[in-house]
């Protein structure tokens, strides 16, 4: 039996966005996708919501300091696989 | 108006010299070891040649022809007669060789992997990922590889023998051959030197083994003349000769056909002295010495660490226009201001630009010259020092010229003014810990030698008078005297970012004052009313009798609402309203509760973050003026002193005292006992002696309590020094029970003192003894005195405190520079994100909430309770 890490309490929400979500996020920071955060294709919580490389995720944690904090991650490779 | 034209830096390109690089820049070739002949000349081609540049002022430059100051010097070179290994690059070389066939010099990885790795390489770049960390990858997987996918040839392991010695196959390589083996590597990697992180276009890997050394002009090796007459040589200069010493035996060996054991000696001998040029602190070989026996500083040394050229020369610097002396208190000065020496004051000077507006203004004050005749009744008056000249020339005022250099007076030259009263100056103290180790005040000239500086501005800079020195810069442009008054001044650092609230208050005699005032209901006459409200600059009415609540209510702005628990307050609320601890202020009067540290104290007055928050800096400032001096007005008029008898208690709480460490000695022989006679009730997870101490240490801890306890019972608020523990003025009352009942249990790493001889702490007591006092517990009073055991355990304790806080400082300041050059290049930028200069954010809302911790209310947001109880009056 595989446990479900998505659903440990430890583990924030993690979610894909869509191509015109990602061009909306760039836009509003006026970033290139590389100025992102980066999280590796090889991370579980990629791999348990089937990620790939090049997607970007949105986090959202509870914070102490702001009740729920979002954040944004640039799936990508090792730099050698 | 002279303009010089600007450069701005665009980026710079680190590469390696070429051989050819580093002859086309020497000015001459340096050939023999020899410095100065008998005359005391410089022998040409020697490591003094004339070309290398002037040191001797008046003399010329054989190279360029310019003056002492103008030339910067001109490199010389040395060619090698054989190649040595430059140790900066040894490492470098070892990766290179790892991951090439000596035969074919090409990458161990087949064509395909290679185009991938073209494709990651690509990648890694446009990702802004570490191109190091990729190359280090490379390595690792073309090391791995034990026959050439290219040539067929058999690899065999490479091995670094540290400093400088490679091996292939366990059979020494010498540089010649690493050299060799490097050629054949740039040959045939061309641009795919890249995936090694190298760039092709400023460094070929061969260029890593030296065949020529530049030798460094002699401007940045002067020779120093002692006053003997005798010459002493710079530590690179005395290296430079060795090198040329062996490398002439060196060649004359070679070409004499001198056998190869000799020839690879004195080749071995160059490795050396060259690799000790570059770094003197190479592991794995002896430093080069002095005659003295003192090892030499050579290049690398030169550079690194806390005294080297980076973090002293270039990081910090020595500047002009600062001062530093003892600095000392005034309590008469605003927490703006900085009381400047006159002697300092008539150093350091302001560049003033003349304009047609100010000509005349600037003619004046140029006429009085550096030393101003002042008239009766003016204590300073600024003077001018140098006149500087549209045409740059900077010119001396002396009282003998002050009348025709002010004549002579242009608008569009500076003038240097001595500080004077309200200049705006940076004012600093070390360890520079945060931002309010450095703030802007106004300077204010004053007599004597020392700088002054208000009380309340101590807690900010850490200062004390013991002896503290402090710095003071003046600034000299316009921006940054704006910027200064914006963002430097005292008034706008009163709110810390460290943890939301007041950083700058009252302290000491302040609170003290303050608490003496406004406790009970003491009642003041016109008279003294007017005494303290004066010194306090207040200016009104005043009525026959005041209470102190009155009195201080006076100086709170007119509008102020506030409610909370005052220090002295130790309960709930309904006890606090019955000790007086409970503070009300309504409409700007303080009807009930005392003034105390809770109010006015630095790290937590709250009333002065409330003003500060709600009625601007100023008025914080202001008010904390006002504050301070009213307290000191008021502890002058009441009168306080503090002294031994303090601490003096009544002869039955003495006799409770004595009963307390007797039950207590009890207890813990029948702790002994029960544990002798195996009787001890084991604590769960612990040993059986392990219980046995916390026990111990329980009782004793109690003991110290219930002696406090009795000794505070007894020591009211009639006590001046329960008085400052109670106000939080100075002093706890831990400190207060340690005088008058007992100091108690002395700990060395949290345990009871039980090292020193063999099964005992000191030869007072016998072998195996488990006793209070055998351990350390100290039932005599600071006030009684210690006797000579209790004495030396306690010395055990403060020693350990000792060690503690000098490991402490010098490990947090470490951390506080990692995390300082971690987070140098990190900004908070408008949109609320926090990136890197480069552009890569870092936090998408800073401190995910996006909360300014000056602006917030100790760490909150917003402060909910008092905002609804704002709303509901209202």
């Amino acid at each position: 039996m595989k446990i479900d890490i998505l659903k440990h309490t430890l583990v924030p929400h993690h979610e894909i966005l869509s191509a015109e979500e990602v061009e909306k996020l760039l836009k509003t920071y006026k970033i290139k996708k590389e100025d992102l955060p980066q999280i590796l294709v090889t991370d579980p919580v990629v791999k348990a919501i089937g990620a790939k490389e090049g997607d970007v995720i949105k986090i959202i944690r509870r914070s102490p300091t702001a009740g729920e904090s979002v954040a944004y991650r640039l799936v990508v490779r090792k730099e050698i696989i | 108006m002279i303009t010089k034209s600007k450069k701005v830096i665009d980026k710079i390109r680190f590469g390696l010299l070429s051989p050819d690089a580093i002859r086309k820049m020497s000015a001459t070739r340096i050939i023999t070891p020899d410095t100065y002949d008998e005359d005391g000349f410089p022998i040409e081609m020697g490591l003094m040649d004339p070309r290398l540049g002037v040191i001797e002022p008046g003399l010329r430059c054989k190279t360029c022809g310019q003056k002492v100051k103008e030339c910067p010097g001109h490199f010389g070179h040395i060619e090698l007669a054989m190649p040595v290994i430059h140790v900066g690059f040894a490492k470098t070389i070892y990766n290179i060789l790892k991951a090439t066939c000596r035969g074919c010099g090409k990458l161990l990885l087949t064509d395909e992997e290679v185009k991938k790795l073209r494709e990651d390489y690509k990648r890694v770049v446009k990702m802004k990922n570490n191109t190091a960390a990729f190359a280090k990858e490379v390595v690792k997987r073309a090391s791995k590889v034990t026959k050439c996918p290219h040539c067929g040839r058999e690899v065999l392991p490479v091995e670094l023998d540290k400093p400088t010695t490679y091996r292939e196959g366990g059979r020494k390589l010498t540089p010649a051959e690493v050299r060799e083996w490097l050629e054949k590597v740039s040959e045939a990697l061309g641009d795919d030197l890249r995936l090694l992180d190298i760039n092709p276009e400023v460094a070929r890997p061969e260029w890593m083994v030296l065949t020529v050394l530049p030798v460094p002009p002699v401007t940045t090796r002067p020779s120093i003349t002692l006053e003997t007459g005798e010459r002493s040589e710079d530590d690179l200069t005395h290296k430079l000769v060795d090198i040329i010493r062996i490398n002439q035996r060196l060649q004359e060996n070679r070409d004499a056909g001198a056998p190869q054991l000799i020839v690879e000696d004195l080749w071995d001998l160059l490795q050396y002295h060259v690799t000790t040029y570059f770094d003197n602190q190479t592991s794995g070989i002896p430093p080069a010495r002095h005659r003295s026996g003192r090892a030499l500083k050579t290049l690398a040394q030169r550079l690194k660490g806390k005294e080297g050229r980076f973090r002293s020369n270039l990081s910090g610097k020595r500047v002009n226009f600062s001062a530093r002396t003892v600095i000392s208190p005034d309590p008469n000065i605003s927490i703006n201001e900085v009381g400047v020496p006159i002697e300092i004051a008539r150093e350091l000077t302001v560049p003033i630009r003349v304009t047609q507006y100010n000509i005349e203004e600037m003619k004046e004050l140029v006429k009085r010259g550096p030393e101003p005749k002042l008239p009766p009744g003016v204590a300073y008056l600024p003077g001018v020092n140098y006149v500087i000249r549209p045409d740059g020339r900077r010119i001396r005022v002396t009282p003998e010229n002050a009348e025709n250099v002010a004549e002579r007076l242009e608008v569009g030259s500076i003038v240097e003014r001595q500080l004077q009263d309200g200049d705006i100056v940076l004012f600093n103290r070390q360890p520079s810990l945060h931002r309010m180790s450095m703030m802007a005040h106004h300077a204010k000239i004053l007599p004597y030698k020392t700088f002054r500086l208000n009380l309340a501005v101590c807690p900010p800079y850490n200062a004390d008078f013991d002896g503290d020195e402090m710095n003071l810069h003046v600034l000299q442009s316009e921006e940054a005297r704006a910027e200064a008054e914006i963002l430097m001044k005292v008034q706008e650092h009163i709110l810390s970012p460290r943890f939301g609230g007041a950083i700058i208050g009252a302290i000491h005699d302040h609170i003290t004052g303050c608490f003496l005032l406004t406790y009970g209901n003491k009642v003041f006459s016109r008279e003294d009313a007017m005494d303290i409200l004066a010194a306090a600059g207040y200016r009104g009415e005043v009525k026959d009798k005041m209470t102190g609540k009155e009195i201080f209510s006076k100086i709170l702005p007119p509008d102020l609402n506030l409610e909370y628990k005052a220090k002295l307050c130790t309960g709930s609320e309904e006890e606090c309203k019955k000790q007086d601890a409970y503070v009300v202020i309504k409409n700007g009067q303080l009807l009930q509760g005392v003034i105390d540290e809770a109010s006015i104290g630095a790290f937590k007055g709250k009333i002065i973050e409330y003003i500060a928050r709600k009625k601007g800096m100023k008025e914080a400032r202001e008010f904390i003026d006002r504050v301070t001096k009213l307290g000191i007005a008021a502890i002058t008029k009441i009168g306080f002193t503090t002294g031994i008898d303090d601490e003096d208690i009544p002869e039955e709480a003495q006799m409770q005292i004595e009963e307390v460490l007797e039950n207590a000695r009890k207890k813990i022989q029948d702790l002994i006992r029960a544990y002798k006679e195996g009787e001890l009730e084991q604590i769960p997870g612990r040993s059986l002696e392990e219980t046995l101490e916390m026990e111990i240490m329980r009782v004793t801890g109690k003991a110290r309590d219930q002696t406090g306890e009795i000794a505070s019972r007894h020591l009211g608020l009639d006590n001046s020094a329960v008085i400052m523990a109670r106000s939080g003025a100075r002093g706890s009352m831990l400190n207060l029970s340690q005088m008058a009942g007992a100091v108690g249990q002395q700990a060395v790493r949290g345990e009871r003192i039980h090292r020193g001889y063999h099964g005992r702490t000191l030869p007072h007591f016998k072998k195996g003894d488990l006793g209070a006092e055998a351990k350390g517990f100290v039932s005599s009073s600071y006030k009684k005195g210690l006797s000579p055991t209790e004495y030396f355990f306690h010395s055990m304790g403060g020693r350990e405190g000792l060690v503690d806080t000098a490991v402490r400082t010098s490990r947090s300041g470490y951390m506080q520079r990692r995390l300082i050059n971690a987070l140098e290049n990190i900004k908070l930028e408008e949109d609320g994100t926090v990136r890197q200069t480069t552009g890569e954010i870092i936090q998408f809302m800073y401190g995910e909430d996006g909360i300014d911790p000056t602006k917030s209310v100790r760490g909150k947001a917003i402060d909910a309770d008092l905002i609804i109880k704002e709303v509901k009056k209202e």
